[in-house]
């Protein structure tokens, strides 16, 4: 215990502040709350996954901003998804989707998810994630840094709100 | 090994290839005769493939590879029947032939004797008389996904019930289907569906540039991008003759190592999270970023993609860029020593990953486990150590080796490894030749094919090229151990608790990605 302890101390608090601290400004003032979110691997060659999972390393420490990845999409706000659709994914990803209470955002990962990227279409691939279910972002990248990522994220709530806001003026 | 011996008296036909290779031709007959003399000599298969040769000349084919103590052998069995092409399986054999085998069939439409005709990269995105790897398919033709029930095999019994995962999984994971058969709490039966992931890509590989072709091999497997896009200029440059530049392989070499690094540094962490051990994720997550900062810095990117090209590397170590990694690789030893101690003395740890998930060292020999997986359960392969290729043939690699074959042997081993990369990166670097890196590479020669292996950090890659017309890939075939070690989790299961799965299934952490291909 008292090793633990004493690695604890010696490694001190790493979350690098200016980043983290913009964004979480900005996701309090955008959300007001926490923000759930569900990945979807729809065929990705899992080097995506690699960057997402590092946004809850402490330096980039996402949960520590209210993001969280939740295991069920029944739960989520957002699907991340990543991959050139796979056919074989393909009604996998339509079925998380609708899963997905409304109002949802979708934010496709990668070159892959964002245009098909080296796979693009075929008879395996559907290509970009915008071909099967509708997206409201993309974040390029192969694989995009964690911090595109967390931008990408925080871009898409953002858009989406002025968005809606513009909507219920309107209305 | 009488009859092989035969036939290596009869000097068979060299492969290029970054170790030493031979292919070959097999009638029918042959095909089976020798596949029992390569099982009696304890090789082990790594990997099988079709072809459709019948715009050369009327021919399918079906190729095996093993790796035997001379080098590899590769079985080239051409088949005269091309209306229902059909070929003797391997699978009673060499068990983890079974899903390459109908991996084949599914691509060309090759059959075996097997009676396992399930689709297996093929679900309903295609029609089932439609071959995507045949030279008649056409390229641009898609087709509707359709869907039917997968027939899992039944446990019956009392008080049996099934549970079904996938292929969504809940947590940042790639897809596959897994079905657990149940008494409560206790596994009796695993049963992996997988294919989930499947791109096309060796349809993809057909046609593309040689000069670009190791872009696609990269994205196999993103974990695994530097050992795969190194088998694939392996493969190139066995075939055209080229040698890789010193310093270029050096600095592969050392680009493979990081690769381990991370992928290790992030497995301990999250075992030791799947243990219910946050502390460990924290520490040795950051120990992984840390680590791909640098490659940002050294290499250009964080993780590997297109470091590797034919002929070398893309870039050279920018100044002081070897002061600044050795200062790493210290800090990085003395963290991961006072962490490796940690978990040793941990008794909560060390109750969840002992006598877990264990793979015994017959069924390891028996599946034909690869790389670390095998390793783990006392089977002595690492082709760093048993092929070297350069640089690795001046660099003594000292193989890890466990025999509990359980979670906590396989931790064993990626602590060992981490140690033994953290070495070789510093005797890499302490003895770095100069000189450029990289040469020019020239166009292979039609049909020509050739072979790159190269251990990853779960075990080895392989590559096999055939070289096209002007400058093109006629066909590429990638491999990934994952497809061997697959298999392998689901007898680890068995007789364990449900809950401990993720921990099991961690402690192989095998691609989905480079299974599905």
């Amino acid at each position: 215990m008292f090793d633990v302890l004493s690695r604890m101390v010696r490694t001190g608090i790493l979350t690098e502040a200016s980043s983290a601290q913009r964004l979480q400004k900005d996701i309090r003032s955008i959300l007001g709350r926490a923000l759930c979110i569900r990945l979807v691997d729809a065929g990705s060659c899992n080097g995506c996954e690699l960057e997402i999972h590092a946004l809850n390393n402490p330096y980039y420490n996402l949960e520590g901003l209210g993001i969280k990845f939740v295991a069920s999409p029944r739960h989520a706000d957002l699907l991340l998804v990543t991959g050139p659709v796979s056919v074989n994914m393909e009604e996998a990803l339509k079925r998380t989707y609708d899963a997905v209470p409304d109002p949802k955002l979708v934010v496709a990962v990668g070159d892959c998810g964002a245009c098909g990227g080296i796979f693009g279409t075929s008879y395996a691939s559907r290509g970009a994630v915008a071909n099967v279910i509708p997206v409201d972002h993309t974040v390029p990248g192969c694989p995009p840094a964690p911090l595109a990522i967390m931008e990408g994220i925080l871009q898409s709530v953002r858009s989406n709100l002025t968005q809606s806001h513009t909507i219920q003026r309107r209305g | 090994m009488p009859m092989m011996t035969t036939r290596f008296d009869q000097a068979p036909a060299t492969l290029p290839g970054n170790v030493h290779a031979v292919c070959i031709q097999a009638n029918a007959e042959e095909w089976l005769a020798s596949a029992k003399a390569l099982h009696g000599d304890g090789a082990r298969l790594i990997t099988l493939w079709g072809a459709d040769d019948r715009d050369r000349d009327g021919s399918f084919r079906i190729y095996a590879a093993w790796l035997q103590s001379e080098g590899i052998v590769v079985l080239e069995h051409a088949i005269e029947d091309r209306i229902n092409p059909k070929y003797m399986s391997l699978a009673p054999l060499f068990p983890a032939a079974s899903r390459m085998q109908r991996a084949v069939h599914d691509l060309l439409g090759i059959s075996t004797t097997e009676p396992d005709t399930r689709g297996w990269l093929r679900h309903d995105g295609w029609p089932e008389d439609v071959f995507p790897l045949r030279r008649d398919f056409e390229g641009a033709r898609k087709y509707p996904a359709t869907s039917s029930p997968y027939p899992f095999i039944e446990v019956e019994g009392e008080g049996v019930h099934e549970i079904a995962v996938g292929p969504v999984h809940a947590g940042i994971i790639e897809p596959g289907g897994f079905r657990f058969s149940v008494v409560g709490e206790k596994v009796l039966r695993l049963e992996e569906r997988l294919g989930y992931t499947h791109k096309g890509v060796a349809r993809l590989f057909q046609g593309t540039p040689q000069a670009s072709g190791h872009r696609l091999a990269a994205r196999l497997s993103g974990d695994s991008a530097v050992a795969f896009s190194w088998a694939w200029c392996a493969a190139l440059e066995s075939i055209t003759g080229s040698v890789c530049p010193a310093r270029a392989a050096a600095l592969r070499a050392l680009s493979l190592e990081h690769e381990r690094l991370a992928n290790h540094l992030g497995d301990l962490g999250a075992l030791g999270n799947d243990a219910g051990f946050a502390f460990g994720l924290t520490q040795f997550s950051r120990l992984k970023e840390d680590l791909l900062r640098a490659n940002a810095q050294i290499f250009g990117a964080r993780y590997l993609m297109d470091f590797i090209l034919p002929g070398g590397v893309a870039a050279d170590l920018p100044p002081l860029a070897s002061d600044q990694l050795l200062a790493q690789y210290s800090k990085l030893q003395e963290i991961v020593t006072d962490l490796r101690s940690i978990y040793d003395e941990h008794a909560g740890i060390q109750d969840r990953f002992r006598e877990t998930g264990r793979l015994n060292h017959e069924q390891a020999v028996r599946l034909g486990a690869l790389g670390l997986a095998a390793r783990a359960s006392g089977v002595a392969c690492d082709l760093r150590v048993d092929h070297p290729w350069p640089p690795y043939d001046s660099l003594q690699t000292r193989p890890a080796m466990q025999t509990a074959g359980d979670v906590a042997a396989r931790v064993q081993v990626r602590f060992d490894e981490v140690f033994e990369s953290l070495r070789l990166c510093r005797a890499l670097l302490g003895d770095i030749p100069d000189g450029p890196v990289q040469t020019a590479v020239s166009v292979a020669e039609h049909y020509r094919m050739g072979i790159g292996v190269i251990e990853g950090w779960r075990g080895p890659v392989a590559m096999v090229l055939e070289a096209g017309s002007e400058g093109t890939i006629r066909r590429c075939h990638a491999h990934d151990p994952s497809v061997q070690n697959w298999p392998l989790l689901e007898y680890a299961i068995t007789g364990n608790l449900v809950p401990d799965f993720p921990l099991i299934n961690k402690s192989f952490n095998l691609s989905y990605s480079g299974q599905d291909g």
